[in-house]
């Protein structure tokens, strides 16, 4: 029994099959009781009133944005080491949701920042390094689109997110050394003694959760979909030579 | 190696086009801006650096797909391909050669765009360095784009999109310097940190393309 038995696409569909109600229900009931929970049954902030709530959407999502990343990056990584499609299109299935995550974390800091700073929007270095990421999911979606054959498209994306990861670091800390920030710091360290109060913080944390579930549940159904499509194409090619 | 480099050098400037665009297109950017923003000299002097610095990456941008898109095309990119000489030579000479080719003149132009944007005196000196130093990055940078599209048939608009977040960190940088350098600040951090991108991306990046260019010719 080993992780790689997954790389089998009639294998990973069959177990992502069983596992897929589950994730899907456990992401729904969390997401359920983590926003209903921030919305209607935590305090207001005694400076930022009502307006803290959009935590509950802002920092899931921004986290899970670039956790996508990460992961598009591992399995671009095991594409490039050990050849297996499903990985391949795990990292080409989790592109557009990484993408979808970034933009609401944009859109709703600027909700937020709108009564808060005064202003929608600001050079802020946070703010503008997801501007850049979000324009980095562009480009390797973009390229996953223009190239016709799928293991030609599967190899150049994966090293264009290698590449693409070391560049997105660097201008993470060039936009720091370029303007000072509006944005509060990290408020979920690990190593911190106090985070955000308690009351706020126990249904973040079920927020959170649910926005992995979320993430997962949206990765094994579109990479399943993915494997059915290229077996369609499969099919259909097998058709017309015949 | 050297062989390589001439004959794109010799291509680039005998063959048409090419060589003169991409100074004529800095040329052209800069003219736009004051038309754009209006004449003031105040304000004109305070956004040169910046200015001058967009301008080089744009026109540094526009001339990418020619590094690889002719070879390509008469197929003599399969022809080097299987010559002695390894794929990651080859990627780094065609990334000198557009240098010379489009980096070197618009460095060297730079400084008398600058006369246009009533650039402060304390800036020529460090635009001509942050430029001297920075384009280099941007070459190496844009032959991995041009080496990622260089199969497609509308490849230009794709290798733009892929290429200009990749050409953020160097802008920052460079611009930085340009800016301080004009202003009269300090200029040593943000110019070390352009030559260690440069100098990362020189050793590094030719290995990506190198790879890329493989898969492409497959």
């Amino acid at each position: 029994m080993s992780i790689w038995e997954y790389a089998n696409p009639v294998k990973f569909i069959r177990t992502t099959d069983l596992v897929l109600p589950w994730v899907s229900a456990l992401a729904v009931a969390a997401l359920v009781v983590g926003l209903v929970w921030g919305f209607f049954f935590t305090p207001e902030d005694y400076r930022q009133g009502s307006t803290v709530k959009i935590i509950y959407l802002h920092v899931p999502a921004a986290m899970m944005a670039i956790n996508a990343w990460v992961m598009m990056l591992v399995t671009s990584l095991v594409w490039i080491v050990r050849r297996h499609h499903v990985s391949a299109l795990a990292a080409r299935a989790a592109a557009p949701i990484g993408a979808t995550f970034t933009i609401i974390a944009l859109v709703t800091g600027a909700l937020w920042g709108q009564p808060m700073w005064g202003t929608w929007w600001a050079w802020d270095p946070r703010l503008t390094s997801f501007l850049i990421l979000f324009l980095f999911y562009l480009g390797y979606m973009a390229l996953w689109t223009a190239i016709e054959n799928d293991d030609t498209a599967a190899d150049l994306t994966s090293i264009l997110c290698l590449v693409g990861s070391v560049f997105a670091l660097l201008s993470r800390y060039a936009v720091n050394f370029w303007n000072q920030g509006l944005h509060q710091g990290a408020s979920l360290s690990l190593d911190a003694e106090e985070n955000v109060a308690d009351v706020f913080w126990y249904p973040l944390l079920v927020c959170i959760a649910g926005f992995v579930l979320l993430f997962v549940a949206l990765v094994f159904l579109r990479t399943q979909t993915e494997i059915r499509a290229r077996r369609a194409r499969a099919l259909l090619a097998r058709e017309r030579q015949a | 190696m050297i062989a390589l480099l001439t004959r794109d050098l010799r291509l680039a400037v005998r063959a048409g086009g090419g060589f003169g665009l991409g100074l004529a297109f800095f040329l052209i950017v800069t003219v736009l801006v004051p038309f754009g923003v209006g004449p003031e000299t105040g304000l004109l002097s305070k956004i040169a650096p910046g200015v001058l610095w967009i301008g080089a990456l744009l026109a540094c941008l526009l001339s990418l797909d020619r590094i690889f898109a002719l070879d390509w095309e008469d197929g003599s990119l399969d022809l080097l391909a299987t010559a002695p000489l390894p794929m990651e030579g080859i990627v780094s000479v065609k990334a000198l050669a557009h240098w010379i080719t489009t980096g070197l003149p618009l460095v060297l132009a730079a400084p008398l765009l600058g006369v246009l944007l009533s650039l402060p005196a304390d800036g020529y000196l460090w635009v001509l360095v942050s430029l001297a130093v920075g384009t280099p990055a941007l070459s190496v940078i844009g032959t991995f784009g041009a080496a990622l599209t260089v199969g497609l048939k509308r490849g230009g608009l794709l290798l733009s999109l892929l290429v200009l977040p990749l050409y953020v960190p160097t802008l920052i940088f460079g611009a930085e310097v340009a800016r301080r350098g004009a202003e009269g600040l300090a200029v040593q951090t943000p110019l070390l940190m352009l030559g260690g991108i440069s100098a990362g991306a020189i050793a590094l990046l030719p290995f990506a393309s190198a790879a890329v260019l493989r898969i492409n010719l497959r």
